[in-house]
């Protein structure tokens, strides 16, 4: 025990240490990114500086448009995740539960997996209009498949001896399943949702170049016109951070709910 | 005398394994007695596991019939509690939470909360009652299984090696606990060992199994009085047991099997 204790401590320190100086590493990498960005703009490139650009950022923040652009592309993605998601824990329960509902889900999945979601939004434009639904439809195809797969397999992978142990507590199926299978299928479920997040991100903006109103895809896609590089730039700094919010947000909860984990 | 807690009447469990045949017991009889402590030792993969899980009701045998208070095994039941050597804690639910899980699937009658932390108390682990299991060691771990099991207010313990992963004084110590809560709360139990001297230590009653087919070779009885101590397993009359254990255990090849 003292041994451990003692090598816990050592090894605490330089761990500390090294974030740090990751996080100073970081820092310096970002200042000369955007040093160097600044510096190809004064150089003559096409370029539009970082001050042009959050210029034009302050602009698009005090008309209005960045505000409906980001609330508009918001709704359409977490639409498409919850209902995406929730649907995937769904099937993939009744596909890791049940053999025959295996059986039947399975081609249908692994077929629809090898097309990228965008793929499927010309038909899904002539066959849904051109409103939200669409959008939000691809945007769910896109999350659904990321996301299905990972909940079977996690729910097929639970440990045999757990669910013995609560056969043998005395619990029935319906029991085995909410408090075994459930919580033990979590962090698949997780990892899943954040990849489902990742992909139904990449496939909004790109469901929004091609066909939409607002969002910021549709802005950056009318600012090529103008070639107002600004404008997107703009577009592109604020799709980056908004996924990195997001994403980390789903990490957070996800710790949290998995924080009974063995090796973490 | 009155029917057995355990009945065990030519059990026969073949696995397919391929397109052959694997008999991992080949026609197993034994009868254990109320508030018996029974070890079971023998080579690994000579079917004490398999004979646990039929008696836990998570296999069924392919011949022959377990019997638990006369009758046949049909299922997992909340009056055998088991134990595995893999501790099997759900890792999502503190100590208190794994100690209700069973009282709560099995209604078990009574203030939940009071019962738990009785067991909890029985086997000190009332410091760790609201810890996730990660925080544990083994010896923990296996402590607060076999609350689990007791919660549930079993007549019968079945024990897959539930110490096979500890050290050798964890181990030791664990045996003495679990003779003592036996002693303070005596149930039937069968524990499953590959280790001697445990088996001849917390025994009644050992019975050795032999490999291929899964069979039992000897039952020897221990007459040795409880409660059992450090001086008991220094005894010459421990020492003499172990070594018959012993030797039935590990010279059965040369006995049974002569050299082809
Ligand atoms: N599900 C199974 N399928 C095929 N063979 C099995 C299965 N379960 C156990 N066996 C075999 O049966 C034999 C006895 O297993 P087990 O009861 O676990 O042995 P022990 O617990 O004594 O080590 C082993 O040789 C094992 O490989
Ligand atoms: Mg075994």
């Amino acid at each position: 025990m003292a041994v451990i204790n003692a090598d816990a401590t050592r090894a605490a320190t330089p761990r500390t240490r090294k974030s740090r100086t990751f996080l100073v590493l970081n820092t310096v990498s970002v200042v000369a990114g955007v040093t160097i960005w600044w510096g190809l703009s004064l150089a003559g490139l096409q370029f539009p500086s970082p001050a042009e650009v959050v210029a034009a950022g302050w602009t698009m923040i005090q008309d209005g448009t960045l505000v409906t652009d980001v609330g508009a592309s918001l709704g359409r993605v977490l639409a498409g995740f919850v209902l995406g998601s929730v649907a995937a824990v769904l099937v993939g329960f009744v596909m890791g539960w049940y053999t025959v509902a295996r059986g039947l889900f399975e081609p249908w999945i692994q077929f629809f997996r090898t097309i990228p979601p965008l793929a499927m939004l010309p038909l899904v434009l002539v066959l849904m209009g051109i409103g939200e639904s669409p959008k939000i439809f691809v945007i769910f195809l896109a999350a659904f498949l990321a996301c299905v797969i990972s909940t079977y397999q996690g729910v097929v992978s639970v440990d045999r001896t757990l669910i013995n142990a609560g056969r043998v507590l005395g619990a029935g199926d319906g029991t085995i399943f909410a408090r075994v299978v459930v919580p033990a299928s979590t962090p698949f479920i997780l990892v899943g949702m954040r990849v489902g997040l990742g992909s139904a991100w990449g496939t909004l903006v790109a469901a929004e170049l091609l066909a939409a109103q607002a969002g910021l895809g549709h802005r950056m896609q009318s600012a090529q016109l103008y070639y107002d590089l600004p404008t997107i730039f703009v577009g592109i700094i604020t799709i980056g951070v908004l996924g990195l919010i997001m994403d980390r947000l789903l990490m957070l909860a996800g710790g949290k709910l998995t924080a009974w984990q063995e090796n973490r | 005398m009155s029917t057995p807690k355990i009945s065990v009447r030519d059990v026969e469990k073949i696995f397919p394994v391929g397109n052959e045949e694997f008999v991992a017991l080949g026609g197993v009889s034994l009868d254990i007695a109320d508030n018996e402590f029974v070890t079971v030792v023998g080579p690994s993969g000579c079917g004490k596991s398999t004979l646990l899980n039929i008696l836990a009701g998570l296999e069924k045998p392919t011949g022959g019939t377990a019997l638990v208070d006369g009758k046949p095994v049909s299922g997992p039941g909340p009056e055998r509690g088991v134990i595995f050597q893999q501790y099997a804690l759900f890792p999502w639910l503190t100590v208190r939470e794994n100690v209700e899980f069973g009282m709560r699937t099995a209604k078990v009658p009574g203030d939940e909360r009071r019962r738990a932390e009785h067991f909890i108390r029985l086997v000190g682990l009332e410091q760790f009652a609201d810890a996730l299991p990660k925080t544990l060691s083994g010896g923990m771990k296996q402590r607060c299984a076999i609350a689990r099991a007791y919660a549930v207010n079993p007549s019968i313990l079945l024990m897959d090696e539930p110490f096979g992963a500890l050290d050798a004084l964890t181990r030791v110590r664990l045996q003495e606990q679990l003779l003592e809560t036996w002693s303070k709360d005596r149930r039937t139990v069968m524990f499953i060992t590959h280790d001697v001297d445990e088996a001849v230590f917390l025994a009644n009653r050992v019975v050795v199994m032999g490999a291929r087919p899964g069979r039992i070779v000897e039952v020897i009885d221990v007459d040795l009085s409880y409660p059992r101590d450090e001086d008991m397993r220094l005894s010459p009359e421990f020492g003499a047991l172990r070594n018959r254990v012993w030797h039935s255990v590990y010279h059965q090849r040369q006995i049974k099997e002569p050299a082809q």
